[in-house]
């Protein structure tokens, strides 16, 4: 789903750039205006205490001078220097809670970063492959975000300074229904906040 | 049930104000059953039903035969109220029952529908009957005059005039629809840019509370169906789901994993402090409530695989309800309390909608597969018991489904190229 980063000088100039500037929320686009009909309250009120991004700055399609950058997902990257070119995504196996060896010096990468920056959050965001019914889905992704916050909060990181979620089969990384689409849809994405 | 009259009224209101958007047409019959014992019954086309733009008869005749218990047809000749039905005539023809209407526009705007139902077998007039209604409502009066003769005929009342949620996602557009139980009318109650899942009615058919991502976190919120007010219910740490009311609508349970991992909580309806229903270290979800509101129905996987359990409501040790298979999912229990409608996997992967007689079903016994179909999810009960709706797969998109307890007749809604998902059928109209 993500683009790997790819840190480039003018990509990295773009990031520094992008975290003056407010911390750079979390790129979150709320569904603002109902496409059809019937919603007379809007959505997306408060609650979860998530910020808009700043205007002007609200995704990675506004207009930039150079062709190179465009590629580079502020909305998800921006306040990530110290962690930038770590990996974001665990994957795990089928039905399975278990972070492999090969994913753990990502969890304990971003787990540094945190430690050093206390003002750093996350969210570790769950994801399951299309088989079996939503809710369990979306249950099975938020015990795959918990064994990633729990391994973040064994080497240190504060418990408020990240939060897991699931969002169940319901985002696929990849879209398919065969193993290779499932093995890249099961899995966990860390994400700043 | 004058009451029911007022909401159904309410409801035409609503049409006239939301921009229609049909999703799909009607729910179509796929499969009829053979053997099953059908009542012959005749429905002849309303008188001066083609001035009123609404196929009065076809929509009762399309009713009558998707229930399952009837083989309908027109009459060969032209029907009314005041037609000489002579019961032998029409027996010789094969027909049990004989239905002749009309409808007439008033002079100021509305419709007079008016029918009469005659048993042919006895040779006696069963129903006779007259609505007035706006335009906007003449599909719903076909749909009571189908209520009505379905009940007239097999003693249980009929669900022609409910409504059924459900999601429609295409792309990135994700829409509540709300929808006639024949797949005609629907009207989005929410649409949005982030996944919404697991619809669920209140007993009284006000309100939907539903999982919305809008947050970028699953949350649950209870909106009006009528006026579209809206509000969190559940928005806690994690994930908050798997809304279920229970029978009397004062409270529902959720799902949260503000423990850690997905547990059982129960919440009035109006929000407040959840009270923990479970407590276990493995995952608790998709609760339904018996219809007696003395067990919570849920699904864990504290035995390893997800198998169904139930809980007293007050709490306690569950019980383990599915033994046969690895992987039992989805419970929705009938609205007298005996069956459980569930998606079972099977041993090659397929997920397949079974039924169970909760009787003897902690027997082992009692089980049988409804579908042969492969990725069938989301069961709820019709109202009246007679049918399931859910979902199955085709064509690499989710169609919604509908099945007798028999699983011989099935009916099928497809929206071209979106998913329909999340189907919960709503309550009678009251």
């Amino acid at each position: 789903m993500k683009s790997k980063s790819t840190p480039s000088l003018a990509a990295l100039a773009c990031l520094a750039a992008a975290a003056l500037l407010a911390g750079c929320a979390s790129g979150i686009k709320l569904q603002e205006a109902p496409v059809e009909t019937r919603t007379p309250t809007p959505v997306g009120t408060t609650a979860t205490g998530q910020t808009q991004p700043p205007s002007g700055q609200a995704g990675s399609t506004s207009p930039t001078p150079q062709s190179q950058v465009a590629s580079v997902d502020l909305t998800r990257q921006g306040a990530a220097a110290a962690t930038n070119g770590i990996g974001r995504v665990v994957y795990f196996d089928f039905d399975s809670f278990v972070i492999k060896d090969e994913y753990k010096p990502i969890v304990e990468a971003h787990a540094k970063a945190m430690v050093a920056d206390k003002q750093r959050r996350m969210v570790v965001e769950g994801h399951t492959d299309e088989r079996g019914s939503r809710e369990y889905n979306l249950a099975l992704g938020q015990k795959r975000a918990e064994a990633v916050v729990r391994s973040l909060t064994l080497l240190g990181v504060g418990p408020n300074q990240v939060e897991a979620v699931s969002f169940g089969e319901e985002r696929p990384a990849v879209q398919g229904s065969d193993e290779a689409a499932w093995a890249k849809n099961r899995r966990a994405e860390l994400k700043d906040r | 049930m004058p009451s029911r009259r007022q909401v159904i009224g309410a409801l035409g209101a609503w049409g006239a104000v939301s921009a229609a958007m049909p999703a799909a047409a009607q729910f179509r019959v796929e499969i009829s059953g053979v053997g099953a014992t059908q009542i012959p019954i005749v429905v002849g086309n309303f008188r001066d039903e083609a001035a009123s733009g609404v196929t009065l008869g076809a929509i009762v005749r399309a009713d009558l035969v998707r229930s399952g218990l009837f083989r309908a047809s027109d009459s060969p000749q032209p029907l009314d109220e005041r037609s000489t039905i002579v019961g032998a005539e029409w027996r010789a023809r094969g027909a049990d029952a004989v239905v002749g209407g009309s409808v007439t526009r008033l002079a100021d705007g509305r419709f007079d529908v008016r029918y009469k139902l005659l048993d042919a077998v006895r040779g006696e007039e069963l129903l006779g009957r007259s609505q007035l209604v706006v335009a906007g409502d003449l599909r719903l009066a076909a749909h009571r005059v189908a209520d009505e003769v379905y009940q007239a005929l097999t003693g249980e009342p009929g669900v022609f005039s409910t409504r059924i949620a459900y999601v429609l996602r295409s792309g990135r557009r994700h829409a509540l629809y709300v929808t006639d139980a024949d797949g005609e009318r629907a009207q989005v109650a929410l649409a949005s840019a982030e996944p919404i899942i697991s619809p669920a009615w209140s007993p009284d058919g006000r309100e939907l509370a539903y999982v919305s991502f809008e947050t970028q976190k699953a949350v649950v919120w209870v909106q009006n169906v009528l006026s579209g007010e809206r509000r969190q219910l559940a928005n806690f740490r994690g994930s908050n789901s798997a809304p279920a009311w229970s029978p009397d609508g004062r409270e529902l349970v959720v799902t949260l994993s503000t423990a850690g991992i997905a547990q059982l909580f129960v919440m009035a309806r109006e929000g407040g402090t959840p009270r923990r229903l479970t407590t276990s270290n493995a995952i608790d979800t998709e609760a339904a409530y018996s219809p007696d509101g003395r067990f919570v129905y849920f699904v864990s996987d504290r035995g390893g695989g997800p198998q169904i359990y139930r809980v007293s409501a007050g709490g306690g040790n569950p019980e383990r309800v599915t033994f046969s298979g690895a992987h039992n999912i989805s419970p929705a229990i009938s609205p007298d309390g005996r069956l459980m409608a569930y998606v079972a996997r099977q041993g090659n992967g397929a997920f397949k909608l079974a039924l169970m007689d909760l009787a003897n079903g902690g027997a082992g016994g009692g089980v049988r597969l409804l579908t042969d179909t492969s990725d069938d999810e989301s069961p709820s009960f019709a109202p009246n018991g007679r049918l399931i709706v859910y979902t199955s797969r085709e064509n690499r998109h989710d169609v919604l489904m509908t099945t007798t307890l028999d699983g011989k007749i099935k009916t099928r809604l497809v929206s071209t190229g979106a998913d329909m998902l999340e189907p919960a059928w709503g309550p009678f109209n009251r």
